[in-house]
């Protein structure tokens, strides 16, 4: 007699995941036996859109690509077309670029984990992890003019400097995120409910990792020490002093706290460029007026990976080619082997922790095949999700002295 | 004045529909619902399904593959429900209107209620439209009465 | 360093590697007969070490164009293999049985650009609709809007 299947769509939009894609999980029983992914709802044809607009117009294209992750794009790309015309930037240009990175790369990783606190059932760390995102948000509408969206980046260097007094505002704010981040640091260290409900679940060996590329904290959680600043330094991250985080089980939990000490590294580095901003001022520009005919690549290591951007010059102000592509893109293949032999109820959370940038890649929208039979919702996901987070509290309850709500 | 129409001026149910979008008028939606800006305060919240919704905010643009399908969804809300356009992407397909996935704005597809431009627009402007939105509304049905 | 990596591409494939362009210590280009090419990548991957990171498909007026960008991230260094590829027919063999990262970046190439990669497991369409007219690859220079005559401004 053959086993029953399910079908559980996730998708194409579906309240828990901000972007439409398409995830078909196919489900024995409580444990997932097979991923799809369709990826195509969210495609608008940027790279050839590229094609039509000068260098300089490029960078306020590819920044819409990610609002999270705003300014990796363009400032992979900017790198691209420098690397086309061998320039090299001032040295003020390249720590105003670091710190944006860095500030980005702080904002993203609180935002991910609001989010995976919210999918977990942890309504709380969702509303605190937000809530010490928004002076993050604050700063950048101080130093750049927006809250997302900066436009900082542009061939040659940044669009914009920064004062003096404004870099003493953005060390305060960064100093006041330090605690916070300890005390999401320690939840996750000693809270037996996440724990039980993100170790040993969603695992990514390292060897998964390598075969399918991929990247960032995806990959790092994995024991993949790859990481862009260090493996192919550009802007100051040669001239600040950082450590990049592993860790070896490539499970859930691991993410986290990948996520959550980068955190830490990433204030380290902000304070650091704040530091040497103050007497770093040989300019924001090297004025680049042509592209050679030529070809270039920048890289950058963007909250979720490494993004690449390629870029082909023939001479005129318009690129011939223009290639991008997101860290996402390599990651999200790597759910079938993370999401396939777990239980649904940890579905959601799992295709949630390699941060899917969906916008890069356009999500997948997870549909299961099995018999055609007993769909169930997106939202019935996530309320099994939330639902095993209860179960696993009132197990624990008498060994923990705080409820997280 | 309709039932319906004031009942859901008190307290107005979202549902939140991506298009094509790139992420951020999403996240800045859901920000408007953390401590900072805090809608349920408002009495209004996020709801998972588009048939409880009395307001849809969309984003990003239409495209070839996902016209048909928003299409699809915006009909199965219960009437009478506000369509919002959040962001230049809905209102207007941005700087993405030349894309061979034929990107189009929300209004070809379905009749928009309101628009909220920006790029993204911050969680301040989304609220600020949707109060005036329900206030065009109510202003509208007392003249009908 | 960067020496004995040509070398040992030379030693290895010979006349196989058409031509090397070492544009600056991080980057380096190097033309290969698309026959050899899966044994190079797969070389790369293998025994370099190397990461893929993504291939870059471009329609030129010269043939169809793959860029294979290798990260050899312990060196710091971004390895491109180039192939021309046939300008009505691209084809090559998949590499994606040897370097597994490699097979959705095929799949949108093909869609794309149209090039055919050989015995590649899984050509359906990745980002395109699946109604998308066949034999239109909007990224070849030549695109018109699609085969029903529009750009969809219906």
């Amino acid at each position: 007699m053959a086993r029953s299947k399910t079908i559980i769509p996730i998708g194409p939009y579906h309240p828990l995941q901000e972007e439409p894609e398409f995830f078909k999980l196919h489900v024995e029983g409580e444990r997932v036996v097979e991923l799809e992914i369709e990826l195509g709802y969210n495609h608008r044809g940027i790279e050839k859109l590229a094609e039509d607009l000068s260098y300089d117009q490029v960078p306020f294209l590819v920044e819409r690509i990610c609002g999270i992750c705003s300014s990796s794009h363009p400032f992979a790309g900017v790198m691209a077309t420098e690397d086309v015309a061998g320039v090299d930037i001032p040295e003020r240009a390249k720590y105003i670029r670091t710190f944006i990175g860095e500030l980005e790369r702080i904002h993203s990783h609180l935002l991910w984990l609001g989010l995976a606190g919210h999918f977990l059932g942890y309504n709380t760390v969702w509303m605190w992890a937000w809530k010490y995102r928004e002076p993050v948000l604050d700063l950048f509408e101080l130093l750049t003019g927006n809250r997302n969206h900066y436009g900082m980046m542009k061939p040659g260097g940044v669009r914009r400097d920064f004062a003096d007094e404004d870099l003493a505002q953005a060390v305060k704010v960064l100093d006041s995120l330090v605690k916070p981040t300890m005390m999401f640091r320690d939840v996750a260290l000693s809270d037996p409910v996440l724990q039980a409900r993100t170790k040993h679940v969603g695992v990514l060996s390292k060897q998964d990792c390598i075969e399918l590329g991929a990247l960032g904290p995806t990959a790092r959680a994995s024991g993949v020490a790859i990481d862009v600043r260090k493996d192919h330094p550009y802007a100051a991250y040669d001239r600040v002093d950082f450590d990049i985080v592993t860790t070896t089980n490539g499970d859930i939990f691991d993410k986290v706290v990948v996520r959550v000490l980068e955190i830490l590294e990433s204030i380290k580095i902000c304070k650091q460029c704040c530091q040497k901003l103050l007497t770093v001022k040989d300019g924001i520009d090297a004025n680049l007026t042509d592209i050679p005919p030529g070809e270039g690549i920048g890289t950058h290591e963007a909250p979720r990976g490494e993004v690449i951007h390629y870029a082909r010059s023939d001479g005129t102000n318009r690129p011939v080619r223009y290639k991008i592509r997101a860290p996402s893109f390599m990651n999200v293949p790597t759910n079938k082997r993370a999401v396939v032999g777990y239980t649904v109820s940890d579905a959601t959370i799992t295709l949630a922790a390699i941060d899917p940038c969906y916008c890069c890649t356009e999500r997948t929208v997870v549909f299961d095949v099995s018999t055609g039979k007993a769909l169930m919702t997106g939202k019935d996901l996530l309320a099994l999700s939330h639902e095993k987070t209860r179960n696993l509290r009132e197990k624990y309850s008498s060994r923990m002295d705080k409820i997280w709500i | 004045m309709n039932l319906k129409l004031k009942a859901l001026t008190k307290s107005l149910w979202v549902f939140h529909l991506a298009a094509s979008p790139c992420n951020n008028c999403d996240i800045e939606i859901l920000d408007a619902l953390t401590p900072r800006f805090d809608l349920e305060r408002f009495g209004i919240q996020l709801v998972g399904s588009v048939r409880h919704a009395d307001a849809i905010l969309v984003t990003g643009s239409m495209n070839r593959k996902s016209s048909e399908r928003l299409k699809r969804v915006i009909g199965q809300a219960a009437k009478p429900c506000f369509v919002i356009a959040v962001g230049n992407c809905s209102c207007s397909t941005e700087m993405f209107g030349k894309s061979y996935n034929e990107t189009k704005p929300l209004d070809s597809v379905v009749p928009v209620d309101a628009y909220i431009v920006g790029c993204p627009p911050k969680p301040e402007a989304m609220i600020q439209a949707v109060a005036a939105l329900v206030e065009a509304k109510l202003a509208a049905a007392r003249k009908q009465v | 360093m960067a020496d004995e990596v040509i070398q040992g591409f030379r030693e290895r494939f010979g006349g196989a590697i058409l031509e090397v362009h070492e544009k600056s210590p991080s980057r380096t280009f190097i033309a290969v007969d698309p026959k050899r090419l899966p044994d190079i990548a797969e070389y790369c991957y293998k025994e370099l070490g190397c990461r893929f990171s993504i291939a870059t498909g471009m329609h030129m007026t010269s043939g169809v164009e793959i860029l294979y960008h290798f990260a050899l991230d312990r060196a710091h260094r971004f390895l491109n293999l180039r192939v021309v590829l046939d300008l009505e027919k691209p084809s090559i063999e998949s590499i994606a049985a040897r370097v597994p990262a490699a097979e959705w970046v095929e799949r949108e190439m093909h869609e794309l650009l149209g090039i055919e990669f050989k015995h590649h497991p899984d050509m359906r369409h990745l980002l395109l609709a699946d109604d998308w007219p066949d034999g239109s690859y909007p990224l070849r220079r030549d695109w018109k809007a699609g085969g029903d005559g529009d750009n969809g401004k219906k």
